[in-house]
């Protein structure tokens, strides 16, 4: 009985890893812009295939072919913000929504292009047993998601409370006049925030494709889940979109072991709807920070 | 009668409003003052309802109207104009006014839908009288001009042709003369003085101007930090030594 | 309806009664039909974003519940068409209250964020508990009225558009109203509007269910044309495709949400020769749309006809 439990519990904790890479790429968007980015689910499909054709396509090395999928998500986020975000005008929310769902199925088309309908997986970063917890299996590659998960955040926590660049961008989320004011170069903060977002979808692609394979068009359920893991944290709280995707991936698990798989999806959604219509600023958020937002 | 009744309002544990209390009779032009920061807005967004008091009453009419949602509350007679000017700037001048009809008629969805003909009765009748309104303050030469390309001046003019639409039989002015040049204001204050006469309106003003509301205001209520420091007639509150002091360096008085 | 408006709706009739001996095949016609559904809910849709200001990613969710509910009954109890459809427009009707009461205070992307979710429970209760589930299920009759029943694609084409210029005209009675003008106004302001006497809760609620109901409406017209339906049909893909129909259009503009049905529906037709590039070509118009033509296309063609008029006079 345990045992059962404690397997859908890893299997939450994977997905839920990934859920929370969604939601802090759409804060770190969110916190320079006020912009939800509704492309953000196409950057972990992007990091997974992209993965599988450098490192099994290309047949390149491991690091070689991550460190390339990096840097390529982020040049991809960084074309869309240079071609269709920056000519906009962002006080346009209606615009703004419609750019970003309309990028995301460009490049949902591309990946359909380049990649076709089918699903695509490659072998875990380490062979090896699994270990054995109480009975439950838990494989080698979901201990690399989690391990990667924790570093991307506390790597993105250090890059926004101890560098110079990382404590402009969020002055430009407080307050973008003033930021402007000081000397902040407004422009370049949210180009940044798009490609440090992108990046960081790609890095729980690459990840979590060896355990729930990739295919092109897991982007808008992905972006769902971790909005809702955003929501759940409070909108533009880093820290509370981690907890909320993991709480969320849980769930999930729970509900497809325990009640039925097809209701699975619902759970999110559910969770979603009965934030925001009850406790918009998130479980974890506060009401005032949320008034001070423009959208 | 608008009676406040001991309205307390506070913002993040800041102190906005304490303990205030006063009366506008019928047929008055009221004016508040008060330095900036002296909870005078606050006032009267807690009488429009945008704001609920944290404590106190506010009664018109003898009913209770604190605590009402603002529609309400603009169906209870009580209409408003506001410091930074809130037009519908995606709607022609005549159709701001018209919409201070809205509440005064009745055509629902489906009525408008199938244009029932007593839909274009009551239409015709929504923008005779808004015409008849633009007339008053001026504005009918510009009737199909989009609010949003006004001139300060006319926005306030037509934001207080919105607030009479509705036929109030109170109207809360916040600061109408801010931005009018001299030959504005004099016309303003000729213009609120007629309102009161002519349309027997009760009329609450808040303002900077204190040329204009010396000139108009009937009685004066002084706020400096949130508490009233005065109330009486213009002229007393010209000699007073509190108003004196709170004012001192802030404006002529 | 202003006369400019009356004249367009003339060249429409005009246009539309002749569509069916111009174009002729069934395969054109079935085309036809499917701008036309596609219309009526953009027409909806068009009224609750450009002229209230909400925003809704979840209309294919009422367009589903309109296409199931009708099918289901008229399956299940052989109950006439006509009293299913109606069925189906109340449901949906119903299912937009319980959304927009607790959606009432929800902005921009909270809204559109809750109405996605809200469309996609929707797809997820059809895949789990509709009928036939994931695969759907089919023989739904065809739409009949009096004993009449509408078979041919040319017939339900004329029914279609039939209803779509019938709505058409209501929608225009509508906005050019006290009603229209309100909504116009809560877009622009609801501080003002509520201390105006606008009771902008109301007309959210209300602008809400009249594209429910337009949206139910078209999808039980879907339903007993095409005689089968499955969850796949109401998936937020096609809440983005209608979206995108009322942006290309012109947002503000009920003849936009018309032109951009048609333009949207036959688009993918004509991009079938693409084959696996239809998404790509399909997210590249969007983009571009959004980018080069903000006010949609038939707002730039009022534009490009006044400014002809305008040199034409001097």
């Amino acid at each position: 009985m345990f045992t059962v439990f404690l397997q859908f519990l890893f299997s939450g904790l994977t997905t839920g890893a990934v859920y929370a890479l969604v939601g802090l790429g759409f804060n770190i968007i969110y916190n320079a812009t006020s912009i939800i980015n509704l492309a953000q689910g196409e950057f972990v499909v992007v990091g997974g295939l992209l993965m599988w054709l450098f490192s099994e396509s290309f047949k390149l090395p491991f690091l070689v072919s991550a460190v390339l999928t990096i840097l390529v998500s982020g040049l991809l986020a960084l074309l869309m913000e240079r071609l269709t975000i920056k000519p906009l005008p962002k006080t346009d929310l209606l615009l703004m929504i419609m750019i970003t769902v309309a990028v995301s199925i460009l490049l949902r088309g591309l990946l359909m292009f380049k990649f076709g309908k089918n699903p695509y997986v490659y072998p875990p970063f380490t062979e090896g047993e699994p270990f054995i917890i109480a009975g439950a299996v838990i494989q080698q590659q979901t201990l690399w998601v989690i391990g990667i998960t924790f570093s991307c955040i506390i790597l993105i926590y250090l890059f926004f409370n101890r560098t110079l660049i990382g404590k402009a961008m969020r002055a430009c989320a407080v307050n973008p006049t003033a930021a402007m004011l000081v000397g902040i170069d407004v422009e370049k903060m949210i180009m940044l925030s798009f490609v440090l977002s992108a990046m960081v979808g790609a890095i729980g692609g690459i990840a979590v494709t060896p355990i729930s394979l990739m295919e092109y068009d897991k982007g808008p359920m992905l972006a769902v889940k971790g909005f809702c893991a955003a929501i759940m944290g409070g909108l533009g709280r880093g820290r509370g979109s981690v907890a909320g995707g993991f709480i969320i991936g849980i769930l999930e698990s729970m509900t497809a072991g325990y009640i039925h798989s097809g209701l699975k999806d619902a759970v999110a959604l559910l969770i979603l709807l009965a934030i925001l219509f009850f406790k918009p600023a998130g479980i974890f958020g506060s009401k005032t920070a949320l008034q001070m937002r423009r959208f | 009668m608008l009676e406040i009744k001991n309205i307390n309002k506070s913002f993040g544990g800041i102190s906005a409003l304490s303990d205030v209390s006063f009366n506008a009779n019928e047929r008055e032009i009221k004016a508040v003052i008060g330095p900036n920061g002296a909870g005078k807005t606050t006032l009267l967004h807690i009488i429009s309802g945008i704001y609920p008091p944290d404590g106190g009453e506010v009664i018109w009419s003898g009913n209770k109207i604190s605590g009402m949602s603002s529609v309400n509350i603009a169906r209870k007679g009580i209409s408003r104009t506001f410091q930074h000017v809130e037009l519908f700037g995606h709607l022609t001048v005549l159709e701001n006014v018209m919409i201070g009809r809205h509440m005064r008629t009745k055509a629902g969805f489906i009525a408008s839908g199938l244009k029932l003909p007593f839909v274009g009765r009551e239409e015709r009748k929504i923008k005779a009288k808004s015409e008849e309104i633009l007339d008053l303050v001026g504005l009918r030469n510009k009737e199909y001009e989009l609010a949003s390309t006004l001139p300060i001046g006319e926005e306030r003019m037509l934001e207080i042709a919105r607030a009479l639409a509705t036929e109030p039989q109170l109207l809360l002015l916040d600061e109408p003369a801010s931005g009018l040049n001299e030959a504005e204001t004099n016309a303003l204050s000729v213009f609120i003085t007629n309102l009161k006469t002519n349309l027997n309106l009760t009329i609450m003003l808040v303002e900077h101007d204190m040329g204009l509301v010396m000139n108009i205001s009937d009685s004066i209520v002084v706020l400096d930090f949130g508490e009233k420091l005065a109330e009486g007639l213009p002229e007393d509150i010209r000699n007073n030594k509190l108003v004196i002091d709170a004012y001192l360096g802030d404006e002529d008085i | 309806m202003g006369r400019g408006n009356f004249t367009t709706l003339l060249v429409f009739i005009t246009a539309i009664s002749l569509f069916p001996f111009i174009g002729s095949g069934s395969y054109v016609l079935t085309v036809g039909i499917f701008s036309g559904i596609n219309a009526l809910v953009a027409i909806g849709l068009c009224i609750l974003m450009g002229y209230a200001g909400q925003v809704s990613l979840g209309q294919a969710g009422f367009y589903g519940i309109g296409a199931y509910v009708s099918a289901v009954i008229s399956v299940k109890f052989g109950l006439p068409v006509i009293v299913c459809m109606a069925a189906g427009m109340a449901v949906a009707a119903g299912a937009a209250v319980v959304l927009a009461i607790p959606a009432l205070r929800l902005k921009g992307h909270y809204l559109a964020v809750a109405t996605l979710g809200f469309g996609e429970i929707i797809h997820v209760i059809l895949n789990e508990w509709g009928l036939g589930g994931p695969s759907g299920f089919g023989d739904i009759p065809n739409f009949s009225l009096f004993g009449i029943t509408v078979e041919s694609a040319s017939s339900f084409f004329y029914l279609v558009w039939g209803v779509v210029a019938v709505t058409a005209v209501f929608s225009f009675n509508l906005i050019n109203s006290r009603n229209g003008r309100a909504l116009r106004a809560i877009h622009d302001s609801e501080t003002a509007s509520n201390a105006m006497g606008v009771d902008v809760s109301v007309l959210k609620i209300k602008v809400f269910i009249l594209s429910a109901v337009y949206a139910a409406f078209a999808g039980s017209l879907y339903a007993h044309y095409v005689t089968f339906i499955s969850p796949a049909s109401f998936s937020l893909f096609h809440s983005v495709l209608l979206l995108m129909m009322v942006i290309v259009g012109g947002i503000t503009n009920i003849w936009g949400a018309i032109v951009g049905a048609v333009v949207i529906t036959v688009l993918p037709e004509l991009l079938k020769k693409f084959e696996e590039f239809d998404i790509l070509v399909y997210g590249l118009i969007l983009t571009l749309s959004l980018m080069f033509f903000r006010k949609g296309l038939v707002p730039l063609i009022i534009d490009k006809l006044q400014q002809r008029k305008g040199s034409g006079r001097a």
